[in-house]
């Protein structure tokens, strides 16, 4: 398993459209992806899911990751964040 | 809802409880006298005058069915789904071009949305294990999963619930073989709806919508996005009754009515009366006006039919002036009143605080050129701490650069701020009130002083260019001789006119004999065009003569090269200065 943590940067948060193309990010691969705030953790494969979170900016999110590929799942969506959010 | 007269019932009539209550009003004849208005938050600002369309969603009614083949019913419903995301690509091709990448992409987010497995797990299961019609099972979980949003403890999320309700009844919409709403006609309205879902507006032809009036929606709903993207006005929260009473006192459907919808104030105007009808109108072709002037002129350069050019810059009083500045393209600041610094301050003002202004303003104008003038306080304009004893005669007495000569340690500060903030951009200096070649000696020695100090000091500043107001007669007379000492005369009309007419412009008993064509003044303008240019000085004008379109060509012919106007008129001359021509009498 991998984890990554960051704060997210965005005066909107994740909202719609980046929690979109994350998700789109996060099903390309193989291994299972999560998403967690605090206690609160989401399949970050699913948009409602990864919305539901509700991340605000300033906030920090743990991604998970766990299977195959799962070093260069977290390579790539960790990129995702500090490009996007 | 507010009412243009303020007495919506006579004394002792009571209006009847319900929401139109005031339209109930009064049985008078005169009672029209009252236009219903309705308010609202205005999202995006603007005028729009039309007939009014009441949108209304085509009523997508769910029943629950008990369906035997369950199998069957997963498939209809797989089958709907490919249909609906289909649907959504045509529309994000269709968003992208009308609206672009930013606004479209919520369809994109749609497709997702309907790619989710935990919406979709739902549905289906619901299906399976209680055997429903799968529109139900649709609505049901649609219904569910926008209300988790509608929880969220952000205005941002809470708006996504109508996102859920959107796709799901779009699935059920292509289950029921069911259309959406439309607009019907071919003539633009102001369209009026509960709330429209981005779908819908997106489906909507907006060569036909002059303005959107919603009852709900918020600032980051879809339908305030999309007006801000098409520049329409745009009210939401207006709580619209579905009728409203004629002059006539007919009762009749607000849809087909005809409405003004004011985006500035936000308030919507139904059936209004004819000089509602012709205030609005002159707003709108004053808006259309700039609108027009701005997408031809913005960037065009000054120049004459006949190739003659001039530089046209605007007249500012604080730092905040300068967003007006750039928005109407002005090439430069012709006029930088100094004095805001010290009449909207309680002690003199420091030079930190001096500095930080000009600063700001020289590295907002990137380069362009800033002419601050130096303090010009007294007559009209007085600040208490200077402490100044009441005068006869203000406008002839102890004030600009009269002060400054006088109370050194004032001028040098602000030079000296002045200075330090010339490294940031292009900066000339304006002196105002000058009447002696001794008073322009004077302040190069202090100008000299001020140099010498920061070179000591090791603070960088750049050489800047000189200059004098012209606002005397006396100035004009000897303006031979002053050219030889400074780079450039700006002409300030106003005082000039004063002086010259001896006429008091305070004094409204005068205004009918205050006359800024009065031959002695253009002949002066003549005159100091002509003896800045001898004596190797440019010539400006920065009074508020300088706007006034009547004489722009007179300027141009006079051999004027700058004109400084206040930022809202800087289009407007330049429209003038493109039209004329100098080589026709």
């Amino acid at each position: 398993m991998k984890e990554f943590k960051y704060v997210v940067k965005d005066q909107e948060g994740i909202h719609a459209r980046p929690a979109g193309l994350f998700v789109k990010e996060a099903a390309a691969f193989p291994c299972a992806v999560k998403i967690c705030k605090g206690d609160k953790e989401a399949d970050a494969k699913r948009i409602f899911g990864v919305m539901g979170l509700g991340v605000k900016c300033g906030e920090e999110i743990t991604i998970r990751t766990d299977g195959e590929n799962e070093e260069e799942a977290i390579a790539k969506l960790s990129r995702f964040l500090e490009e996007n959010l | 809802m507010r009412h243009a007269s303020a007495d919506a019932c006579l004394p002792g009539i009571r209006a009847p409880q319900n929401h139109n209550a005031a339209l109930y009003g009064p049985r008078k004849n005169d009672w029209r006298q009252q236009i219903m208005q309705l308010e609202g938050k205005s999202v995006f600002g603007g005028i729009a005058i039309g007939k009014l369309s009441v949108y209304n969603k085509k009523d997508n009614q769910v029943k629950r069915r008990k369906v035997e083949d369950v199998a069957a019913e997963e498939t209809r419903f797989s089958e709907a789904r490919e249909a609906a995301k289909e649907q959504l690509k045509g529309l994000y091709e269709k968003a992208l071009k009308e609206v672009g990448e930013v606004n479209a992409a919520i369809f994109e987010v749609h497709q997702m949305m309907l790619d989710d497995l935990d919406y979709v797990e739902s549905i289906i299961n619901m299906i399976r294990t209680q055997e429903v019609n799968a529109e139900f099972a649709v609505a049901v979980t649609g219904d569910n999963f926008s209300k988790m949003f509608a929880a969220m403890d952000d205005d941002y999320m809470r708006e996504r619930a109508a996102d859920v309700k959107d796709i799901s009844n779009r699935v059920i919409a292509v289950l029921q073989g069911t259309g959406q709403g439309q607009i019907t006609g071919e003539e633009p309205v102001i369209l009026l709806a509960d709330d429209l879902a981005p779908s819908e507006t997106v489906q909507l032809d907006k060569s036909l919508v002059l303005s959107f009036v919603t009852r709900h929606g918020s600032t980051n709903s879809h339908t305030a996005i999309l007006a801000r993207t098409m520049n329409i006005p745009a009210l939401i929260g207006v709580d619209y009754p579905e009728t409203f009473q004629t002059a006539a006192q007919e009762e009749k459907s607000l849809d087909g009515a005809f409405g003004i919808v004011d985006g500035y104030q936000g308030i919507l105007y139904v059936d209004p009366d004819e000089e509602t009808i012709a205030k609005y109108r002159k707003i709108k072709d004053e808006d259309e006006d700039k609108k027009r002037l701005l997408q031809e002129l913005k960037g065009k350069e000054n120049v004459t039919l006949d190739g003659k050019k001039i530089n046209l810059y605007a007249n500012i009083g604080g730092v905040a002036d300068v967003a007006n500045v750039l928005a109407n393209d002005a090439g430069g600041i012709g006029l930088f009143r100094s004095e805001f610094l010290y009449l909207e301050s309680e002690d003199y003002p420091g030079e930190e605080t001096q500095f930080a202004a000009y600063k700001t303003v020289a590295e907002n104008m990137a380069g362009k050129k800033v002419i601050i003038r130096t303090l010009d306080i007294g007559a009209d304009k007085q600040v208490d701490y200077f402490q100044m004893e009441k005068e006869e005669n203000p406008a002839m007495g102890y004030r600009a650069i009269r002060i400054c000569l006088d109370r050194r340690e004032i001028f040098k500060t602000q030079l000296r701020a002045i200075y330090r903030a010339s490294h940031f951009g292009t900066i000339s200096i304006m002196f105002p009130m000058i009447i002696s070649l001794q008073e322009v000696k004077e302040i190069k020695e202090i100008v000299a002083q001020v140099k010498a100090e920061l070179e000591n000091e090791g603070i960088p500043y750049k050489d800047c260019e000189l200059g004098i107001m012209i606002e005397t007669p006396a100035a004009v007379m000897i303006s031979d001789v002053l050219a030889k000492e400074v780079d450039f005369f700006s002409i300030g009309t106003n005082d000039l006119t004063q002086y010259t007419l001896a006429i008091d412009r305070q004094n409204p008993k005068l205004d009918n004999i205050y006359d800024s064509h009065h031959e002695a003044v253009l002949r002066m303008l003549q005159m100091v065009v002509d003896n800045g240019h001898a004596g190797g000085c440019w010539v400006g004008i920065c009074g508020e003569l300088g706007a006034d379109t009547t004489l722009t060509e007179t300027f141009l012919r006079m051999g004027f090269d700058e004109l400084s106007v206040s930022p809202s008129m800087v289009l407007k001359v330049r429209d003038k200065i493109r039209n004329a021509d100098l080589s026709k009498n």
